[in-house]
């Protein structure tokens, strides 16, 4: 990565910082640069820079965001952000092209790098995530020497609800809980259930709305 | 003037050095096991920051400190709203909140506009919020939203910027 691409990144993230505050939380390990699969809760489109903005640097360098072709590749400034600044993993949601759309995403971990995936696959509006699709399941079982972190963004669903143009300020948390890994004669339904558990758990107790 | 401003800034400075001693001297007694201790030193820290930043903004001119103060609302603001449970129909009066009415409040300081400063949020800011929200179509506990969002936007960003509005006050020499 260039210079001129290193301030960018690091001037759109402080912008993340000053909007969203992205203050990171560890709950068990401090954080290190071995490589990892976060996955996360979804609600948002800054979703991804929060937790970029949350990782110390040394960590963030080694993090590639896997994230939606479709989004990212609508315009000049999002492909700019996306492939020069965030060194994203594109993928198709839509399986057009006829490949498996975690293919990409396989690329990256045999390279060493470690990822941010968002395993509800789309959006929500909820403050805790919903069910699991599958990709977890066969990243974790395909790369079982990887660490699986949860993370929880807290609050980030109030700051840029869905159809929202402008984002409302407000301080958001980045919870990220202890190492996981695919239990031995773990299936599916089992792992993606106590996967989304790892992530509730970070959440704080909620206050009724209102 | 600026005597005095440097004057004000011996003085403080002075406090903070005196506190600075008295928190080493703490700290080397407890051994560092004090929670309350450590606490005091990272107040006495903080303050010396905090003064910085006045120190630098107000020294470098009015049009900065107002700026400094405006940030200083908008943080706070966003410390409020964080804390304050909101709902989806309220996005778009707190999307106003923090990029319109924030910024006007400070600019008539800048243009020297007592006059609406002085009624600008508490009358039209007022007026409009429950507008917008009743936009949003969402009705459930309208006035109790409306207030929170009132009450926030009166303590972070007016009652705060009347601090640097003290600087249109003509001092007789």
């Amino acid at each position: 990565m260039n210079i001129l691409n290193v301030w960018q990144r690091d001037f759109l993230l402080s912008i993340v910082r000053l909007v969203a505050g992205a203050y990171p939380v560890w709950h068990q390990a401090p954080p290190s640069p071995t490589q990892k699969i976060y996955f996360s809760n979804h609600t948002s489109h800054i979703d991804t820079l929060a937790i970029l903005a949350a990782l110390p640097r040394d960590v963030r360098a080694v993090v590639r965001p896997v994230a939606a072709r479709d989004y990212w590749d609508s315009s000049d400034l999002k492909r700019h952000i996306a492939q020069k600044l965030l060194n994203v993993v594109l993928i198709d949601r839509h399986r057009e092209n006829g490949g498996n759309p975690l293919d990409p995403v396989r690329d990256a971990l045999r390279q060493g790098h470690s990822i941010i995936i968002f395993p509800e696959g789309t959006r929500g509006a909820d403050v805790l995530p919903q069910p699991f699709k599958s990709g977890l399941f066969h990243l974790a079982t395909e790369f079982p020497d990887v660490a699986l972190v949860p993370v929880y963004l807290e609050n980030l669903q109030r700051i840029m609800p869905k159809g929202a143009i402008w984002p409302v300020p407000l301080i958001c948390k980045v919870h990220f809980g202890a190492n996981d890994a695919l239990g031995a004669g773990e299936d599916k339904p089992t792992f993606l259930t106590r996967m989304r558990d790892a992530i509730v758990a970070l959440a704080p107790p909620q206050r009724p709305a209102g | 003037m600026r005597t005095l401003f440097w004057e004000l800034v011996a003085g403080v400075t002075g406090v903070l050095v005196l506190a600075t001693v008295i928190g080493a001297i703490l700290g080397a007694r407890s051994g560092g096991a004090s929670a309350t201790v450590i606490n005091l030193n990272q107040r006495i820290r903080a303050w010396w920051a905090m003064i910085a930043i006045m120190v630098i903004a107000i020294s470098l001119g009015n049009n900065v400190t107002y700026l400094v103060f405006a940030l200083l609302s908008y943080l706070t603001l966003r410390e409020f709203i964080t804390l304050t449970p909101t709902q989806r129909g309220d996005h778009l009066p707190l999307v106003v909140c923090f990029y319109v009415l924030l910024p006007v409040q400070y600019w008539l300081i800048a243009a020297n506009w007592y006059n609406l400063f002085a009624i600008f949020l508490p009358v039209y800011g007022f007026l409009l919020l429950p507008v917008l929200t009743a936009f949003s179509g969402d009705t459930d506990h309208f006035l109790e939203r409306i207030t929170k969002i009132q009450w926030g936007l009166m303590i972070t960003v007016y009652c705060i910027s009347y601090a640097p509005a003290l600087l249109l006050v003509q001092v007789p020499q």
